[in-house]
């Protein structure tokens, strides 16, 4: 999900992460890595 | 205003390469001259492998007076009309090419979908340097990639005034990013050239050209072909959206490559940062750029499925090269560092 930067996400801890890009890419799936930042984890898999 | 002026002036442009044929001897022996100095025929071009060193070095030689240039080489030469002529030549021989390589290629919805699916038990050079690689590996791959590093997304900004409304917009919106969002200590070059720092490396502009192979001058000229081209500005939009879609993953695995070397912190953050950066852009330039473009000139979505599959099949070639050497346990380079 796209968001228009720069945004503060409170996480379930209660610490609080900044991103100041233009726009920020909150992940949605909870698949990613660099969560609450989307590393396009949610990906599809398969055969090329 | 004594602030206005560096304390010790790095050298913004390279030295110029050594020669690899008759055509790049050609073009160099030229190039030390004032602009006017007699040229290689183009019809030289003609005789020279479209894909090899010694066109391909000529070709990247004559698109570098466009960015940075060479110390002691006359800027008059960028300009130059026997030299366009010649390069005219190259260009020909070098997009025929790559028209040939790709023929049958999917149209550009295919096209992304491809880019958009991980493999399952992918191989390559990313996969390759995050479970085995070592820190001599890394250096190699990172002193090849400078040449588009240490010039990162300058190719692209030539297609900014070719587009119009929303995907100018979005495109200029994420060519800010890699140009730092206006903080000159996080443009992408210099993150690159902190890398560098990381690995030993010398992140002087146009140290390692003289070690990289064709492979990867012709991944380059291909930025740099469809960049300066106006006719060819479907095919930039195509080759851009390609690196942003394969970046975040590919950027992934290298940064954990870095980690398990302990490569350094610079090292490991160049690549942090293109996986969330590039999981936005990627975003971005389907929806908008991609998008934009092809609702204001439809008739460029064949251009765009072309720069995707120029792009993969040039990156493929470089891979092979990248692999065939360290499965040999030999350099991927010219010459070992």
């Amino acid at each position: 999900m796209l968001v228009e930067g720069p945004v503060e996400v409170v996480l379930d801890d209660g610490t609080i992460v900044r991103s100041d890009r233009f726009t920020v890419a909150l992940c949605t799936c909870r698949r990613s890595r660099t969560y609450p930042w989307c590393d396009t984890s949610h990906r599809r898999r398969g055969r090329r | 205003m004594t602030d206005l002026v560096t304390a010790t002036e790095a050298a913004l442009e390279g030295e110029l390469p050594g020669a690899r044929g008759e055509l790049s001897h050609g073009v160099l022996n030229a190039l030390r001259a004032p602009a006017g100095a007699p040229l290689p025929d183009p019809g030289s071009a003609e005789r020279a492998d479209p894909l090899g060193d010694d066109l391909q070095l000529a070709l990247y030689v004559s698109y570098e007076l466009h960015y940075r240039g060479f110390a002691e080489v006359d800027p008059a030469w960028e300009w130059d009309p026997a030299l366009l002529a010649v390069r005219a030549a190259m260009e020909r021989r070098f997009l025929h090419a790559l028209r040939d390589r790709t023929a049958g290629h999917p149209d550009v919805h295919d096209a992304l979908d491809e880019l958009l699916v991980e493999p399952v038990d992918g191989t390559g050079v990313s996969y390759f340097l995050r479970d085995e690689g070592q820190l001599w590996h890394l250096r190699e791959y990172a002193a090849m990639r400078s040449l588009y590093h240490l010039k990162e997304a300058d190719p692209h900004a030539w297609v900014i005034p070719r587009l119009h409304g929303r995907a100018k917009a979005a495109f200029v919106a994420v060519e800010f990013d890699e140009f730092g969002g206006g903080r000159a200590e996080r443009v992408h070059a210099r993150l690159f050239a902190d890398l560098m720092a990381d690995l030993g490396l010398d992140p002087s502009y146009g140290r390692y050209l003289d070690a990289a192979p064709a492979e990867m001058l012709s991944n380059v000229n291909l930025m740099s072909l469809l960049g300066l081209h106006r006719a060819h500005r479907g095919a930039l939009v195509g080759h851009f959206a390609t690196v942003e879609v394969t970046s975040s993953p590919g950027s992934r695995r290298l940064a954990e490559a870095m980690r398990r070397t302990g490569a350094g912190p610079a090292a490991e953050h160049f690549y942090a940062e293109h996986v969330t950066a590039d999981a936005v852009h990627e975003q971005i330039v389907r929806r908008d750029v991609i998008g934009g473009l092809l609702a204001d000139e439809p008739s460029l979505a064949s251009d765009v499925a072309f720069g995707i599959a120029a792009t993969t099949c040039l990156e493929d070639r470089l891979g092979d090269r990248l692999m065939a050497a360290w499965q040999d346990g030999s350099t991927s380079l010219r010459a070992p560092l």
